[in-house]
């Protein structure tokens, strides 16, 4: 059973982290494996809040062609008017350093973003063990 | 398909001249290269329970099918024999011999027993052969897989081996890289060394890439994000022994090693002492053999 | 609200981060040490982070703020004890964070703040002989 989480507040972050954390030690991920998911997570759970008006994280332990951990982060909000500026460095349209989402790339081994102009957006993340 | 019959018949010839066929089978085995890897007895045994698990299998089985539960026993053990010769370095040809010089022996009997009945020869010849090829098969694809393994497990032991972290002096550490560096194996090597830096409460790490003969973008990457996380930990990294070549390379590249770099890991060796507040110095009376002190500076 | 504790300890302000953060608590930690910084005319602040077990880009981005702010009111920032596994996660998320300085542990950090506050009284008595 996937786990949902909503995004709501700034402690739900938190809570998306501690639920990505417990699963991660479960598949059995290295620690800088581990680390990388959780950042990552702990990264766009911020934007889905900040940027989203808040949603909801899903969380998928994959078994499938091997163990893997998938969060999918949802929100309603405003969607990004240009997906790909949004995923370069330093771009940011909150008072952030620009970091989260190409971060959040940066550190999983598939990333997925799909995103409609008032509507909202959905990132789906996955790491493999 | 082979019918009720043809099984109960194949497995009585295997009954009947039990002592003969596993003497003949020896006679084969041997003949086709005594080997020293296996003694006798030991193959004689082999050899022995596999004929009468061969027996059992026929008896009961879908000779047809070696995947029903009633080769299971068979299966497994030709699996585990397949398994040792290959860790033993027996080749694939080698491994294949043992039951595929079965056959003949086996042929032999049926011939015997049959006398002029073409049809029955025919018959069971057509079935055994099949049988046999198929348990050859089960040979090679286990001796495949546990070839795999051994390669697996010698990358891994390669992979650690030859990513030593080692200490200089109290504080600082050395990682000697030799060969080449793919992006797997850097990691592996930079997580290390980060690790072993907590380790030691060391405040310098000198990364020696002398052995090392080319390095590409990745590996270059991989080389400064390890000295920033070190620098985050609180630890500083020198790099020492980049080639000439090398370092043309990274230039054209286009990829700048923004971090201290020295010629050799003398050097290197010498510049952290100095930023741990040491230096060396030759003593006043010089042994046969050279002694190096070293020693914090009076000032300080 | 929570508040994280900040110790004094001579010239020099002592945070040990022991709990995984929501991003008030950190703005909030922000805000305490800029405050007792001037208050006790500290010339150095040690934020031990040896127990966290991620930073992401808004607490890298907060440790960079409290450098940068202790710096203009005459205070060393040093930050200790960050796990490899850490260091690794934020170099790959982009953040070298180049203004901060480090130090494998608390000992050694405060070894670098009170280096940093003798070299200067030093440097006092120099210009007072001159």
């Amino acid at each position: 059973m996937p786990d949902k989480l909503p995004i709501r507040a700034g402690d739900d972050v938190v809570r998306v982290r501690q639920q990505v954390r417990a699963r991660a030690v479960e598949i059995g991920f290295s620690l800088v494996d581990q680390t990388k998911i959780i950042t990552a997570a702990s990264e766009l759970a911020r934007n889905t809040l900040d940027y989203g008006g808040g949603g909801e994280a899903t969380i998928d332990v994959l078994a499938v062609p091997k163990p893997g951990l998938r969060i999918t982060f949802e929100d309603q909000g405003p969607g990004i008017p240009d997906v790909d500026t949004a995923l370069k460095d330093g771009f940011t349209t909150g008072n952030g350093l620009g970091l989260g989402l190409g971060g959040a790339r940066r550190l999983v081994n598939d990333f997925a973003i799909t995103s409609k102009l008032g509507q909202g957006t959905q990132v789906i993340i996955t790491r493999w063990k | 398909m082979a019918s009720k019959s043809e099984k109960s018949r194949l497995s009585d010839i295997i009954g009947t001249h039990e002592a003969d066929i596993l003497a003949e089978w020896l006679r084969l085995l041997l003949a086709s290269g005594g080997d020293t890897r296996i003694s006798r007895g030991q193959l004689e045994s082999q050899c022995r329970e596999f004929l009468a698990a061969l027996r059992e299998a026929t008896s009961a089985g879908n000779i047809a099918d070696t995947m029903t539960p009633g080769f299971e026993r068979l299966r497994t053990m030709l699996g585990d024999i397949s398994r040792s010769r290959a860790t033993q370095g027996f080749s694939p040809a080698e491994t294949a011999t043992f039951i595929f010089s079965l056959k003949e022996p086996l042929f032999a009997r049926i011939r015997a027993t049959h006398g002029k009945d073409g049809e029955a020869i025919a018959d069971d010849t057509w079935t055994l052969s099949q049988l046999i090829d198929r348990l050859g098969l089960h040979t090679m694809d286990v001796y495949q897989r546990s070839r795999e393994e051994v390669i697996a497990r010698q990358h891994e032991e390669i992979a650690e081996l030859s990513t030593p972290v080692v200490k200089l002096w109290d504080g600082i550490l050395a990682l000697p890289l030799i060969g080449t560096l793919d992006s797997a194996r850097t990691q592996v090597v930079m997580e290390n060394l980060l690790q072993s830096i907590v380790d030691h409460s060391a405040e310098i790490a000198i990364i020696d890439i002398t052995g090392v003969p080319t390095v590409d973008t990745v590996v270059a990457q991989h080389l400064l994000k390890t000295v920033a996380a070190a620098r985050l930990m609180g630890a500083d990294c020198i790099v020492s022994g980049i080639r000439p070549q090398i370092a043309q390379t990274m230039v054209h590249l286009g990829v700048e090693l923004t971090v201290v770099s020295k010629a050799n890991l003398a050097d290197a060796f010498a510049v952290a002492l100095s930023r741990t507040g040491r230096f060396v110095a030759k003593s006043k009376a010089p042994t046969s053999t050279g002694t190096m002190t070293a020693r914090r500076p009076a000032t300080l | 609200m929570d508040r994280i504790p900040i110790l004094k300890i001579g010239d020099a302000l002592l945070v040990t981060i022991q709990v995984d953060m929501h991003d008030r608590l950190a703005t909030a930690l922000e805000e305490d040490l800029t405050s007792k910084i001037v208050a006790v005319g500290a010339r150095g602040v040690l934020i031990d982070i040896s127990a966290l077990e991620i930073v992401d880009s808004f607490m890298g981005r907060t440790l960079a703020n409290i450098a940068s702010v202790s710096r203009m009111l005459d205070a060393e920032t040093v930050v200790v004890g960050m796990r490899p596994a850490v260091a690794i996660t934020l170099v790959e998320l982009g953040l070298e964070l180049p203004g901060v300085k480090t130090a494998l542990n608390a000992e050694r950090g405060m070894a670098l703040i009170q280096h940093r506050t003798a070299d200067e009284s030093e440097q006092a008595e120099a210009d007072d002989d001159a």
